[in-house]
Parts: structure tokens; sequence; C-alpha cells
């Protein structure tokens, strides 16, 4: 009896969200299907597609036809790309990591009636739309901004310094708009550690390092990973950061996959490039999927 | 319902030879239509007019290919006008036949683009040229060598607006080629050596050269004329040059849309926008020259005598109207701009 129950519980429970698992499904998968198609057709003149099979799109990834003297060789110019991507991106990571995790440790350790405060103005910046807070940002760096400003006027540096425009302030956008992505995962996960095992660390001779390397940064992993995830992600895809910040002069995958699809005028390309960005993620997401599982082996 | 009576029967009072009630929805490039004008048309022809924007030919392209839009006008740039026209998004008016087709320029009535004005109306037309702050440098503005050979003092401060037809059509007439499209491999080759030597003297390659040459926080940027005359308008310093090497004309001409739900009040606006005096308050917000003789009249008394609306003749005969590229040579672009921006 209680059995019937409990499965009709179950299938009720299907039921009711099978509206939200269908939408989520057509959404996911139906513009991917149709990037997918686009990377193997031919492109129109224009803009858009002919419907001719055509792999010239996957060639076009990895290798490059010389335009001058026809030689094919790889495709300098979309690895530099890909690889300024990736490399942005991790560094990213790693600086919202640094101040991402003291953040979110002070937001912890802080009394419980205190942290819903600290953790709605760490949310307060999602509240303003993504370009508004990228041009904020410009306004910082730029060379009459502020920072040169006060730099220069409390003589720290005698003339004001060019960092907008360099790959600098792209890291500097990035980890500021992709910050509260780090701090709340890893809230979430020193939120539920364990302080005495602090003590029971120290009460066994370790050091304040050993302390941060072998007992909290193992126990709060998981949101370690969930962290790094959610910010390397969309720095992958970053659009506007790129274009605003960086000036424009240096591509990310972004900007490269919209210039097909704009001014270039080769969606399959661009498709291609959308899969193959895709993939990449993918291979982040198998990362995290294997760390959480060995992380669950550990435990 | 009382507001449109008394409207309509205002409008027939005013004598208004033709009337239409109702929409019109136009499809237009960003902060460029006039308020006033909308205004003065809505008011004059009891139409809601509702404005939507775009900023590239190929988006405007490919939001009408779609379908579904509501659109009635579009507004493309010259180079895109055959396109829309060979594939029948464009519907043929005959601007040629309405009533204030007498005022427009004849040098602007039989255009490649659309010979003897069957489809389309001028909107605003301008050129690319360069944008420089006189206080920085003071010798000759009027060469694509600001940007594609920058003198000293500008190495690492000229901005590239990262316009891929209009920057290679300057750096195939910087190398001595006479058409923006050309397939010449000698001279595209050239125009890439040329781009990829100058990229180590640009500061960025960004939009917004209005706001940023007026400020001072550019002081030399490839800019189009009458954004570079709202600049000086803020900041007397920054100066229009023309490149002598030759540098791209555009013309953003009006079209009503083949699929249009409201076709009389579409052909009603591009009647509208050939009276001179409605022609005027299209180039006084924007600040380009439009295509109707006699606006003159009714312009701001700056725009008569801006030396970004009136080049010197020699120089006037260095700009040119290249079409949107074919395919191949299109890819050539693409695949030079890619390097450009690795």
């Amino acid at each position: 009896m209680a059995r019937t129950a409990e499965q009709k519980k179950a299938r009720d429970g299907w039921l009711l969200s099978l509206p939200a698992l269908t939408l989520l499904i057509l959404a996911a998968s139906g513009p991917l299907i149709i990037i997918a198609i686009y990377a193997f057709l031919t492109a129109g003149e224009y803009s858009g597609v002919i419907w001719d099979l055509s792999f010239k799109a996957w060639f076009q990834v990895l290798f490059e036809k010389d335009i001058f003297d026809g030689t094919v060789s790889l495709a300098d110019a979309h690895l530099t790309i890909f690889w300024r991507s990736v490399r942005l991106s991790l560094l990213t990571t790693l600086l919202t990591f640094t101040f991402g995790l003291p953040t979110a440790w002070f937001i912890a350790t802080r009394p419980l009636k205190q942290r819903a405060l600290w953790l709605f103005l760490i949310t307060i910046p999602f509240w303003t739309n993504l370009l508004v807070r990228t041009f904020a940002i410009m306004e910082v760096l730029r060379v009459e901004g502020i920072l040169n400003k006060i730099l220069t006027g409390l003589h720290i540096i005698p003339e004001p310094l060019q960092i907008l425009y360099t790959d600098t302030a792209v890291l500097i956008g990035m980890t500021y708009v992709y910050l509260p992505l780090m701090v709340l995962p890893l809230f979430a996960a020193i939120d539920r550690f364990d302080f005495r095992l602090i003590e029971a660390g120290y009460d066994l001779y370790a050091g304040r390092l050993t302390v941060l390397r072998r007992v909290i940064l193992p126990i709060i992993r998981p949101g370690i990973v969930a962290g790094s995830i959610l910010v390397f992600v969309p720095s992958l895809g970053a659009y506007v950061t790129p274009r605003v910040l960086g000036g424009g002069k240096k591509m990310m995958i972004g900007n490269f996959i919209e210039l097909q699809f704009g001014a270039g005028r080769n969606w399959p390309l661009g498709s291609a490039l959308a899969l193959i960005l895709l993939l990449i993620v993918g291979i982040a997401l198998i990362f995290y999927v294997r760390a959480s599982a060995s992380e669950n082996k550990d435990g | 319902m009382k507001k449109t009576l008394v409207l309509t029967a205002m409008a027939s009072l005013m004598g208004s030879s033709a009337f239409a009630a109702g929409e019109l929805n136009i499809f237009n490039w960003g902060n460029y239509t006039s308020p006033e004008l909308i205004e003065k048309f809505e008011q004059t022809y009891d139409v809601k007019v509702t404005i939507t924007d775009y900023d590239s030919n190929t988006t405007a392209l490919t939001k009408i290919e779609a379908g579904g839009h509501g659109f009635d006008i579009v507004v493309p740039t010259h180079s895109y006008v055959p396109v829309f026209i060979e594939k029948g998004l464009l519907m043929e008016t005959r601007p040629d036949q309405m009533e204030n087709f007498n005022n427009m320029d004849p040098n602007w009535v039989n255009v490649d683009w659309d010979p003897g004005r069957h489809y389309t109306v001028p909107w605003q037309w301008g050129s690319t040229g360069i944008g420089v702050n006189t206080t920085v440098y003071g010798g000759n503005v009027n060469t694509s060598a600001i940007f594609l050979d920058p003198p000293a003092e500008l190495q690492g401060k000229v901005n590239v607006v990262p316009e891929m037809a209009d920057i290679m059509a300057l750096a195939v007439y910087y190398v001595g080629g006479t058409d923006g499209c050309t397939d010449d491999m000698e001279i595209l080759k050239k125009a890439r050596d040329v781009l990829m030597n100058a990229k180590q003297h640009w500061l960025s390659m960004d939009y917004g050269t209005t706001d940023k040459l007026s400020s001072g926080e550019w002081v030399a940027s490839v800019n189009w004329n009458g954004s570079n005359f709202r600049a000086r308008l803020a900041n007397p310093d920054v100066v229009y040059g023309y490149p002598i090497e030759g540098y791209p004309l555009w013309m953003d001409s009006v079209g009503v849309l083949a699929d249009a739900k409201n076709v009389e009040n579409a052909k009603l606006f591009q009647n509208f926008i050939m009276d001179p005096e409605n022609a005027a308050m299209i180039s006084a917000f924007a600040r380009y020259s439009n295509g109707i003789t006699g606006s003159d009249a009714y312009m701001p008394e700056d725009m008569k005598t801006a030396p970004e609306i009136n080049p010197p003749a020699e120089l006037a005969a260095a700009g040119k109207f290249a079409p949107a590229c074919p395919k191949p040579v299109q890819d050539i672009h693409t695949a030079i701009w890619t390097e450009l921006q690795k």
C-alpha cells in the first residue's frame, strides 16, 4: 500500500514537471540542432546558408588556405584566438578564486544575522545590466578615469596608465563581473564546514598552511569546483567585456563567432566555432563530474 | 475617437493632398531618426509611428528575410539596396512618380544601386574619413596615413572603427587600388601588409567616436563625417580629414518592404521626406547631408559652412561608392580582418 502511494507520488512528480522538462529540452536542444545543421551547410552570398552539404566550415576552423599563395596550413589566427580565450578564462577563474575565497570565508564566519546582509550585498551587482557594469569599469580604468586620477593625484604614478584596451582591462572586467559566481558556491561550501576540524588540525600539530591545504581545501572542494566551472564557462564565451574593455583589437571566441554571423557573412563557420566552444565547455564539465565523483569516493 | 475626429477635421482643413490614418513601422539605424520629423509626420497624417533600431545591414537583412517582422520601412545602405531588391524584399513604390520627387537632387536620381529611383528615397549620405585632434597633430590630415602609417605624434593613439567594409576599402585605396571590392591579389596583399603593420600603432578598434573624440580621450580615429561634425561642435580642435588616396561614400536609402502592412503610409513617408523642409530636419538631427535640393534653406546655419559636409573639390573627387563585395572577395576580407584582430 505504502509502495503504490510512493509510486503514485513519483509518477505525479514526473507529470507535473513535464511542461518544464519539455520546455527545457526544446529550448536547449532546438537551437543546438539548428547550429549543428548549419555547420555542415554552405555559406549564403550575403547572409544565411544555402542548403548544400559542405565540410568547408570544419576545415576552416583549424586550417587555412593562404589567400595569396594557396598553401594550406594550421589556422594560426584561429588558434591564437582560442588560446587567448582559454588563457584569459583560466586566469579569471584563478583571480576570482583568489579574491572569492577570503570573501566567502569572511561571510561564512559572520554571525548568522549579518550573513544575509553580506550575501545580499554580493548579489546587488546582478541587479544592473552587464553592459552598464562593463561601461562603469571602463569609466574607472580609462586614461582620464577615476583610478588614474587618484593614482596621479596621490603622486603614486607620474603619468596616467593606459590600462583600458589591454588584456589587463579584460581580466579586471571579467573578474569583477564573475566574482559573485565564485563567492556564492564557496560560501555554500564553507557554510557547511565544521570549524572544529581546524582546531583538531592544530591539536595534531599542523601549521596554518597545512590546515588550509590538508583540511579546509579538500573539504570545500565541491564549492571550489562548482565556482570554477561557473566562472570559467561564461568567461570562455564572453563577448561584451573583451569588446568594450579590450578595445576590440584582440578577439576572443565570442567576438570571433559574432564576426562570422555579422560582417564575415559565414554562418557555417560561426556555427562550427560555436560547437567547438561547446566542446570545450563539455570537457570542462566532464572534469567537473570526475572531480565531484572522486570527492564522493574520498568522502 | 474624438481626438481622431478632430485631427481628421484639422488635416482636411489644412488641405493635405493625401491622407491615411493608421500606423507606420520604421526599421532604421539607431540614433538616426529625427524625433521632430516623426512628430510632424504623425500630426500631418494622423499616423502612429513606431521606430525600431538595428546596427548593421546584415542584421536588418537577416531579420527581414526571416519574416514576421511587421516593419513597413527599412533604410539600408546603398551597397545593400541591390541585395534587398534582388531578394524581392523591397516594393517597387516608384518614388520617381511621387509628388515631391522633383526636389531630389538630380545627382542622386540615376544611381547604380537604384537607377531612376524606382524603389528608394535618399535618407542621408556621407563619407568615412578621419578625425584628428589638432592640438596633438598639426600636419596634413587628408590622408589615410593617419591610421595606416601614423606620424610619430599619433603612434599608439589611433582608434580604428571595427567596420570591416570601410577599413578594407580605405586600405585598398591607400595601396593604390581603385575598386573597393577588387579581386587583384597584389593589391589585397599590399592592403593586408599595410594593415598588419599599422596595427601596432593603434590604441583600439571601437565605436563611440563622437564622444571620445570630443572628450579628447582619442586624439585620432577613423570616423564618419556627421559624427565628426558633432564632435567638433563640442570640441573645436577635432578636424575631419578626407583621405586623398580614396575614401568610401555611402547613402542610406528609404525603401518600403514588399510585405509591408501599411503600404500607403509608407509611401506617404517616402514622399514626405522628399520635402526640403522635412529633409532638413533629418540632417539637422544626425548632421549628415540629405539628397534633397532646397533643404539647405531650412538647415541650421552651421551646416552650410561645415567642412565635414562641404569638402573642397579635389578631395570630394576621392570619395567613392562601392557595392557590397561579392562572396569570394568578402571571404578574403574576412580572412584579413581575422588575422588583423587575432
